[in-house]
């Protein structure tokens, strides 16, 4: 009796999975914070972290990923945007397949589009290294700002365009003053989705340049898998996932529709 | 004028975007070691990948295997779980609860893939199991239920919430109310929600990589990643790659025409 009554609630029906969150979400997010501050014998330590500060090659990569990375993003936004705006222009644009040819990249593994970015290189008898680190990077992650820009100014009610025209706006001023404004949520998004990936990606960087520059997520990887250094890995992992953290507050803030709906 | 530049910028953009896949397409029909050195059209490397001609074709055959059975079983299973816990959601009558759940669901998207990995490596290191299939599959879950979740719930938004309580005045069981009712209303979401989570689990890398462990177990995409870091790629996973990207490609645009039906259907 007492376990049909369990069952009827349906609200009780989501207990499976909040127990499958915690197990595999919630814990294993909180176990890199304990191995952050794990010394090799067990203890708490602080050395992990005094080891990224004052190890160069560590510090010196996250910099440089930084670095990559806000290339990368601005790039995509230089290119993207005017991409996302004419999409979503009615007069410009009123192909919908169009739309998904752009997004359709999102969906093919990371690798697989970097090695065919190699594989342009060779074609085109160019050289690997940061120059094809960049490029591929960019071509790996548009998409991913095309996509919540346009689908942002696509959003925009039409009627404030049309009040602007009526109180006599040209159509730069309507831009500057209406679209841009209205789109800055989708840049937000368009960021978060460029940024975080672009610091923490490991095999990219790897392939694009013969393993000559490497990005934070290939320092991680190398030390998480090895047992004498896996609290170092756990701890470089939690400066990671603060960034992460921290980027999405701030962008939570400017952005209230992140959570709205999937990809497609 | 304006409408010549804009699509001439976008067409541009577009060529770009698809011309490396285009490359390793073009060049999986000719039988040479390296791209951008045409030997006339052949089938020879898909017929070695197919026959195990190739030295490595059976490891590539184990690794898609692998691939398609750890998508499939993660599918089926995210589906079931993420549908039973979007009715038990969408139920929740206390909003900060149901807040706190849509907030822990929304983390494994934003995550980045390194992240999630790492995050499950370290939860199956500190229980002390070793990876391999099941540890590759639970991952799998992890990181699809949220979209399947995500897929069912605008169709119980959707649903009229008396039709339920009309089944169980009219003596039904629980069960049977939810076979005859809620399912048949929210199937086309976890229809789209299963495509959804087989195509991410098919597409994973990173996630596969932290969690299959040391004891052999390769996907598609680990191999490629290894047999990549040796310098390299073997010829015939340029087929394999062009298959993935079509296969990929249909699963999208069925998708795609899936969530537009739903679209114009309920404008009326």
């Amino acid at each position: 009796m007492k376990l049909s009554n369990l069952i009827t609630k349906r609200s009780n029906w989501v207990i499976p999975y909040v127990l499958f969150l915690i197990l595999f979400t919630v814990l294993p997010l909180l176990l890199i914070g304990v191995y952050a501050f794990k010394s090799n014998d067990g203890g708490f330590t602080l050395q992990n972290f005094v080891k990224f500060a004052t190890q160069s090659e560590a510090l010196n990569t996250f910099i440089y990923s930084i670095g990559i990375a806000l290339i990368t993003t601005v790039l995509c936004i230089l290119i993207g945007y005017p991409a996302a705006y004419i999409l979503s222009n009615a007069e410009l644009n009123r192909n919908k397949t169009l739309v998904m040819l752009f997004i359709l990249p999102m969906w093919i593994n990371v690798l697989m589009r970097s090695l065919a970015t190699v594989a342009l290189f060779d074609f085109m008898h160019l050289e690997l290294g940061e120059g094809a680190l960049i490029f591929g990077l960019v071509y790996d992650f548009l998409p991913f700002m095309i996509y919540p820009i346009y689908n942002t100014i696509q959003k925009i009610d039409k009627s404030y365009i049309e009040a602007a025209q009526d109180l006599g706006a040209n159509k730069l001023q309507i831009f500057t003053k209406v679209i841009w404004p209205l789109s800055i949520p989708g840049i937000v998004s368009g960021i978060l989705m460029v940024f975080l990936p672009t610091i923490s990606t490991f095999a990219i960087s790897e392939i694009l340049t013969l393993n000559n520059k490497r990005l934070f997520g290939s320092i991680i990887q190398d030390n998480i898998m090895m047992s004498d250094t896996m609290n170092y890995g756990a701890a470089l992992s939690l400066i990671m996932l603060i960034i992460i953290a921290l980027t999405s507050v701030i962008s939570n803030k400017e952005d209230d529709n992140i959570n709205e709906g999937g990809l497609i | 004028m304006k409408k010549i530049l804009a699509n001439a910028y976008l067409y541009l953009l577009l060529v770009i975007l698809y011309a490396p896949i285009a490359i390793i397409v073009i060049f999986s029909f000719t039988n040479s070691k390296t791209i951008g050195d045409w030997k006339g059209f052949s089938l020879d490397l898909y017929a070695s990948l197919l026959t195990g001609g190739a030295q490595h074709a059976s490891a590539i055959s184990t690794a898609l295997l692998n691939t398609i059975i750890i998508a499939l079983i993660a599918a089926s299973l995210s589906t079931i779980l993420g549908s039973v816990a979007a009715v038990g959601i969408f139920n929740i009558k206390n909003r900060k609860v149901r807040q706190a759940i849509q907030f822990t669901n929304n983390i494994p998207m934003i995550n980045p893939d390194i992240i999630t990995g790492i995050s499950l490596f370290l939860l199956f290191v500190s229980l002390g199991i070793s990876g391999g299939f099941v540890t590759v599959i639970l991952a799998h879950i992890a990181f699809c239920t949220p979209y399947v979740v995500l897929s069912v719930m605008p169709r119980l938004n959707r649903m009229n919430p008396n039709i339920y309580e009309a089944a169980l005045d009219l003596g039904a069981t629980p069960f049977q109310a939810f076979r005859k009712v809620i399912i048949p209303e929210i199937k086309p979401g976890m229809i789209s929600g299963f495509i959804l989570a087989f195509t991410l689990s098919i597409d994973d890398f990173a996630v596969t990589l932290f969690t299959k462990g040391s004891n052999g177990l390769e996907t598609l995409s680990t191999y490629i990643y290894a047999d990549a870091r040796k310098g390299g790629l073997t010829p015939e996973l340029r087929c394999l790659a062009s298959i993935i990207f079509l296969t990929v490609l249909i699963l999208l645009i069925v998708i795609n025409r899936r969530s537009r039906k739903n679209e114009t259907k309920t404008t009326y």
